[in-house]
């Protein structure tokens, strides 16, 4: 018995396809935007004087990252149910992607800090900055392109990550696969078109990541 | 209806984590074995060679792993394999640690000072062998913390294949849920038990990364 390959069922799925693709950017954008502010409070308050704050960020930080996204995921979806949180599919993804990703960010974003050389922030607190101006307007800015590659990669991670979020029906690129398998029966075609369209999401993202890092914090960032 | 203790839960969840174990280990092992292969070619004299091992790792990179268990699963039936979710489940997290050994082991080989390949041709190694007593031994130990490291991750990764049906610790915990409706209890335990697995071999990967770093 031989099995044909036949693309024929492709142009009709193509609103499908397109439609997924755009929630999983809508998700990977919405995760990257939150998840980064996040990890510079988390990175930020694991350096700060208050011992409780740095034990509950390393706490957070250690329980991400030795867990699987998928059961973070039907913990927050399935689980917190329980304690009277019910939460939307989107919100829930959305939920569980910043925490992961922000888990891991946390610890790129504090290495980013701890390579800015102390006599910056000297120089700026004698200068006559606060506190605050000197962490937003010299520390960061420093330390973020620093890390910038490795927060890139993080982010490409994340958004091939997301595509278990289908498993709790979110409408995404793999669920609008599975749905167009069980339609069509051309199970292999289907997962295969959709697996260059992630492909070609990844390395568009990482092109545009660049490019916006290029812009924002000056020439280095590669 | 079966009335499920705590204790069941516990015990059935147990019982499934050695399947997540030893999914693990093999893919681990597999994906050793592939990875050795992959980066021979990615560090070969032949443009080609290096170019395809590069393809192969940028693809597995970056495709999601989900995806790369369904083309699997679907389309080794095609090419004529009886496929169950453990052979498929096998031979995609292989190929997808491959991948990432394979790109983890090149930093290595690449952190080597130029002058061991040269030191090793002028005692008259031939090829294999100085990859093989003078590369390769170094550039494992150089990169040994990222690849426990890795090791973490293919653990947590095994959890995907719940999906595509290989009966793991998430799978399992998918059907006692289902029969005990304490979804909160049930993942607080799956999460409790891949920290356990995991954690031991984060903190090595971290003392090891402490132990080379270069001060």
């Amino acid at each position: 018995m031989g099995y044909s390959l036949q693309f024929g069922w492709l142009y009709e799925a193509l609103g499908a396809i397109a439609s997924g693709a755009g929630m999983t950017v809508l998700l990977i954008a919405v995760t990257t935007v939150i998840g980064t502010v996040i990890s510079i409070a988390g990175a930020a308050a694991r350096r700060s004087r208050f011992p409780v704050l740095r034990y509950a960020i390393t706490a957070y930080v250690e329980l991400v990252r030795n867990t699987p996204f998928l059961v973070q995921l039907f913990f927050i979806f399935f689980g917190l149910p329980s304690l009277g949180i019910r939460l939307d599919p989107i919100i829930a993804a959305i939920l569980a992607m910043t925490l992961n990703m922000a888990a891991y960010t946390t610890e790129i974003v504090g290495a980013g800090l701890d390579a800015v050389p102390r006599g910056q922030r000297e120089a700026a607190l004698a200068l006559g900055l606060r506190p605050r101006q000197v962490f937003i307007k010299i520390v960061l800015p420093q330390a973020l392109k620093v890390i910038f590659p490795a927060l890139t990669s993080q982010i490409v991670i994340m958004m091939l990550e997301s595509a278990v979020v289908s498993q709790i029906a979110v409408r995404e690129l793999t669920y609008e696969a599975d749905m167009l398998q069980a339609r069509t029966f051309r199970a292999f075609e289907t997962y295969f078109v959709v697996t260059m369209v992630y492909l070609g999401l990844s390395i568009a993202l990482r092109r545009l990541l660049v490019a916006g890092g290029r812009r924002a914090l000056g020439a280095g960032v590669s | 209806m079966i009335e499920f203790t705590l204790w069941d839960i516990v015990r059935n969840l147990l019982l499934a984590a050695r399947w997540t174990l030893l999914l693990s280990i093999v893919a681990f092992i597999g994906g050793g074995i592939v990875g050795l292969l992959i980066l021979l070619l990615r560090i070969s004299a032949k443009n080609a060679l290096r170019r395809f091992a590069s393809g192969y790792i940028a693809l597995f990179q970056g495709t999601p792993l989900l995806m790369q268990l369904f083309l699997m699963f679907f389309g080794l039936p095609m090419l004529g394999f009886r496929i169950e979710p453990w052979s498929a489940a096998v031979l995609g997290l292989t190929f997808f640690a491959s991948a990432y050994l394979a790109e983890i082991w090149r930093s290595g080989v690449d952190a080597l000072p130029r002058g061991q390949w040269d030191a090793g041709a002028s005692l008259g190694l031939h090829y294999i062998q100085e990859l093989r007593l003078i590369i390769l031994p170094q550039a494992f130990r150089i990169a040994l913390a990222p690849t426990v490291g890795f090791l973490v991750q293919l653990i947590k990764s095994t959890a995907l294949t719940s999906i595509i049906g290989f009966e793991e610790l998430l799978r399992t915990s998918n059907a006692i849920n289902n029969a005990t409706f304490e979804p909160f209890t049930v993942y607080g335990l799956v999460a409790l038990i891949f920290f356990v697995m995991c954690f031991p071999l984060t903190q090595y990967a971290r003392m090891l990364e402490r132990r080379t770093a270069p001060h």
